[in-house]
């Protein structure tokens, strides 16, 4: 690989201004290269900075420092050779197929003969033959991503763009589109040299990409690149493949329990109110725990295993992992979660005795709720406004992560009956309507 | 398939006439007649409509209602112009935003009519000696009870284009003008046309009230359905405000079928949130169009047009290799520039607004002209509160039941959008007839066109209730009054509020000819701001018409941030089911 990359991003950074002006920085430190022939993954959970970084190459946004090169070339706005297919399809509902995917060389100002050829072609490339006049509306999702597809192709872009493509899609009609776009790409029927795609599904990395980015939070970042060298088409049950999910698993759940001095980690215990809690209900807790506690986990659970039997993504399955080892009620190691003994006694437990528990772990892991429920303790009326909590948190967050951490404390708060709360009147107090 | 496509465009040629042809033909060049027929005589000389005075004859009604057709839709054209640039405008400019939004609120908060008797003479002395200039008056006046809302849906429209489509439009490299017409015009329709249909249903009041202007001693009749109701009632003629009532429904109607079914229709297709199997509304109107090659024939043509403009307007610039040109750097001096020149306008403004005002008016009238402002708003609030007394539960009875739902809906929409100054006639001889108290009985007048706001809306809300909703609460046998404190009227409460406002804004105008009311030589009157303002206008008094205006801007704005809005917030939090 000597010939000049396709893509080169060199230490590229993003970040956003608050409203108090401060700087909030979603993607630090990112070097990538793509070259010809090479399907890049970034995988990540939500806010990672994977999508802003796609939308940095793609010239949709300009970075605060370092810079996107195609061709050897600055990226200084929506570059021609590169073209993007989007998450939620991004149609034109008032334009049919055949417009939609015409849509790109109109804004070229092709000539209409080339243009009708063009965007007939793509439609056939992508098997979209006989939806030519059909609105949007009228198709199926998987459908609608082909339009997708073949609106992004027929511009004959030399790196292809892939914004999480698949998993706005069911199960199967993901893993066909899947397949038809490898085939496409394997047997060189589409005018790309190069794709980057954005997913936060593991095996859908493992199975399509060349090479998979680890992204972390906070800020986002490449934690670790991982090649993956298993020959096309690659097969799920394949025990190279397994093992390679496996890793990534631990990669990233390694990430999660270990800890890093300098930013602040949510998860770690023991920190101050400053951190930042994921909305997940008590409901998802109980339900995570007693699926580890029964057969055929029995406590311990493969994390790749466990996201397979509870059909859950990473994106759903991480947060309530790390939400239970924040209460300590499992930990997380080497791509397993484990039940505490207090994760077993809760998951064991009837009604009462799971708040009681609930509460207790609460109140002794999470520095806000114990925060909260001093402060509510202290005051003659038992009454506190939301938003002098709010006004805390902003110290140390943006609004919104403010009003979700506390739309989580107030969730668990409501479960373990440790305080109530009124939206009408937006208070916190110590009385329960009962 | 590359056939199929050719045969798309060229088909209307081949296959000439279809059935729905010769009905769009007839349709068609009906449309143009009456629009000859309409426009004719607009540059004529104001002294002939001295010369050929109204007739009270059925026979001239037709040409009459042409003419206020043709007037409503000159204002609508204009009413689409200006929103599409100043929603533009503000929607692109953060900082023009900050004015041209509050100053938008404030200009629907102005009485309408209180705005033609100022801006009558101005236009007159316009195109002096013309018929021409009170035209403008007049579509001026239609235009400003129309545009406000649809400049502030087709903003609230361009503010939410989803993040997706803009930036396809921007990795496909769109123009700016590719990109208004052709993500942000299309994705703007929807909530447009149903603005515009409100603003159309509010514009014939105004069109009728309008027609027949007198500020002092200008004095023109132009000749509309307006004018001829205006002057049966000096003629005391009943028969003939009959003849213009059925006209006038028959307008409507027709209107109705022709322009706006149609296109709510059509529209259907620009909705972004999609759900496969959604019927659109049916329309006789549209599915004529879509299925007449000649019409298919035209709108290709049309579109080719369209296409043409944005291919002619691609500059090559924005396909060089690497990406689009940078932005150009922009001249910071408007920072500091701008607040000035606000500064300057506002100042400016209020210069002249106090010379207006106070210049010849003492305190006494300003307490008087409060005063007046406070009884035209009881009346205002009781009557809000009785209509909703009265539709609040016939709705919601109406509304679950879809089979009368589907009779009524349209006829309330109906009723909201007929000129209920034309019903005032009768009422003011039933006043005149048995001597009955103004103060008491002009009010229902200001509501009388304003009501079907309220009964519409709570259909809708009624209409919108999941039915699992319905059966839970019958399934607990919640029932009486408990079934509407729990289950009714929180249902429908945030489109109660909805309807509520529009009403409450439109009886607000209503006051201005609904409290001061003639028949004949016989005048009825109430006492209240609205008449305040009418007698004004009639002496020609500008000072008090001023007076009267922007007190009653003030009161309207103060009610509808102090009352309103908030209710309206609440009701969307605490109610909304999504």
């Amino acid at each position: 690989m000597n010939a000049m990359p396709l893509l080169q991003v060199d230490a590229v950074a993003k970040s956003f201004e608050k409203p108090d002006g401060q700087e909030l920085l979603v993607l630090e430190g990112v070097n990538l290269q793509l070259f010809e022939g090479q399907i890049i993954g970034l995988l990540g959970r939500s806010g990672s900075g994977k999508s802003t970084l796609l939308r940095l190459i793609a010239g949709l946004a300009a970075p605060t420092r370092g810079q996107c090169n195609y061709l050897g070339v600055p990226v200084d706005g929506p570059a021609v050779g590169i073209s993007m297919v989007f998450q939620s399809f991004a149609l034109f509902p008032w334009l049919t197929v055949y417009e939609n995917v015409a849509l790109g060389l109109e804004a070229q100002r092709l000539p209409r003969p080339e243009i009708r050829s063009r965007t007939l072609a793509a439609i056939d490339l992508i098997g979209l033959d006989g939806f030519e006049s059909a609105y949007p509306r009228e198709l199926s999702g998987g459908m609608r991503q082909r339009v997708g597809f073949a609106r992004a192709l027929v511009v004959h872009p030399n790196i292809l763009l892939m914004d999480e493509p698949f998993s706005a899609l069911d199960v199967l009609t993901a893993e066909t589109l899947r397949t038809d776009f490898l085939d496409l790409w394997s047997e060189g029927r589409m005018p790309i040299k190069g794709v980057i795609l954005v997913t936060h599904n593991i095996e859908e990395a493992v199975l399509m990409c060349d090479r998979v980015l680890v992204f972390g939070s906070n800020p986002g970042r490449v934690l670790s690149a991982i090649e993956v060298s298993l020959p096309q088409p690659r097969n799920r049950l394949d025990p190279a493949f397994r093992e390679l999910v496996e890793r990534i698993y631990v990669e990233m759940t390694a990430r999660m329990s270990g800890v890093r001095a300098d930013v602040r980690t949510e998860f770690f215990p023991g920190q101050g109110i400053g951190s930042v809690l994921p909305h997940i209900s008590s409901n998802e807790l109980s339900g995570l725990l007693e699926a580890v506690a029964a057969e055929p986990f029995r406590g311990k659970a493969d994390l790749p295993k466990i996201a397979t039997d509870l059909q859950m993504e990473i994106d759903e399955l991480f947060p309530v992992a790390e939400t239970l080892q924040m209460l300590r009620f499992a930990e997380l190691e080497g791509g397993d979660l484990k039940l505490t003994e207090a994760g077993t006694a809760f998951a064991n437990a009837a009604l009462d005795e799971r708040k009681r528990i609930f509460a207790r772990q609460l109140l002794t892991y999470v520095p806000l709720a114990a925060h909260v429920r001093r402060v509510l303790d202290e005051r003659a009326s038992h009454v506190a406004r939301k938003s002098r909590f709010i006004d805390e948190l902003e110290d140390f967050m943006t609004e919104d992560d403010a009003e979700q951490t506390l739309r989580a404390i107030i969730g668990w708060g409501r479960y373990a009956e440790v305080f109530a709360y009124e939206d009408e009147s937006a208070r916190f107090t110590l009385e329960n309507p009962a | 398939m590359q056939r199929a496509i050719r045969n798309h465009h060229f088909a209307f040629i081949r296959d000439f006439a279809t059935r729905w042809d010769a009905l769009a033909l007839i349709v068609a060049l009906g449309v143009v007649a009456f629009l000859a027929e309409a426009s004719r005589g607009l540059l004529a000389p104001l002294s002939q409509l001295d010369a050929t005075p109204l007739s009270l004859a059925p026979v001239h009604l037709p040409v009459y209602a042409a003419r206020t057709t043709l007037r409503m839709f000159a204002a609508m054209v204009l009413s689409l112009a200006f929103t599409l640039s100043y929603a533009t405008w503000a929607a692109k400019s953060a900082r023009a935003a900050k004015l041209l939004i509050p100053l938008l609120d404030i200009l629907q908060s102005v009485p309408i009519l209180g705005f033609i008797s100022i801006t009558v003479v101005f236009f007159m002395s316009l195109v002096p000696g013309r018929v021409l200039g009170a035209e403008f008056a007049a579509i001026f006046a239609i235009f400003t009870s129309q545009a406000w809302n649809m400049a502030f849906s087709f903003y609230q429209s361009l503010r939410t284009v989803p993040t997706e489509l803009e930036e396809a439009a921007a990795s496909f490299h769109l123009t700016p003008w590719m990109r208004f017409w052709q993500l942000e015009v299309p994705f703007g329709l929807p909530a447009l046309v149903w603005n515009m249909m409100m603003s159309m249903s509010g514009g014939w009041f105004f069109v009728v009230a309008s027609e027949s202007i007198s500020v002092g001693h200008t004095s023109v009749a132009l000749p509309g359905i307006g004018s001829y109701i205006a002057l049966a009632i000096q003629q005391r003629n009943l028969h003939a405000i009959g003849w213009a009532i059925a006209t006038m429904g028959l307008v409507i109607l027709v209107y109705d079928q022709l322009l706006f079914r149609p296109l709510i229709g059509w529209v259907d297709r620009f909705r972004v949130e999609q759900e496969p199997g959604m019927e659109p509304p049916a329309s006789w109107a549209l599915t004529m169009m879509r299925r007449s090659r000649l019409i298919s024939g035209l709108t290709v043509l049309f579109y080719s047009a369209v296409r043409w403009t944005s291919w002619a307007s691609a500059p090559h610039e924005a396909l060089r290799p690497h990406g689009a040109p940078a932005p150009r750097a922009r001249w910071r001096g408007w920072g500091l520039i701008w607040p000035a020149l606000l500064l300057a306008i506002v100042a400016l403004a209020l210069r002249k607004l106090a010379q207006t005002l106070f210049a010849q008016t003492q305190l006494a009238e300003l307490r008087t002209v409060a005063l007046l402002g406070l009884l035209t708003m009881v009346r205002v609030v009781v009557l809000i509160g009785l209509a909703s007394l009265l539709w609040v539960p016939v709705g919601v009875w109406i509304g679950m039941r879809p089979r009368v739902a589907q009779w009524v809906q349209p006829l309330a929409q109906f009723l909201a959008a007929f000129p209920a100054n034309l019903l005032f006639p009768l009422a003011v001889y039933a006043i005149v007839a048995w001597q009955l108290n103004p103060d008491l009985w002009l009010s229902p007048l200001m509501i009388l066109g304003t009501q079907w706001y309220i009964l519409f809306n709570v259909i809708a809300g009624a209409s919108a209730m999941p039915s699992e909703l319905r059966r839970a609460a019958q399934n607990l046998r919640v029932g009486g009054w408990l079934w509407w404190r729990r289950v009714a009227l929180p249902g429908v409460m945030p489109y109660f509020v909805t309807g509520a406002i529009t009403a409450s804004g439109g009886s607000w105008n209503a006051a201005i000819v609904a409290e001061l009311a003639s028949w004949g030589s016989t005048k009825v009157r109430a006492h209240g701001l609205g008449a305040y303002i009418a007698d004004a206008t009639a002496a020609g008094d500008f000072h008090h018409i001023v007076l009267g205006i922007a007190t009653m801007c003030l009161f309207v704005v103060a009610i509808n941030r102090l009352f309103w809005r908030p209710l309206y917030y609440y009701a969307e939090r605490r109610y909304r089911l999504s």
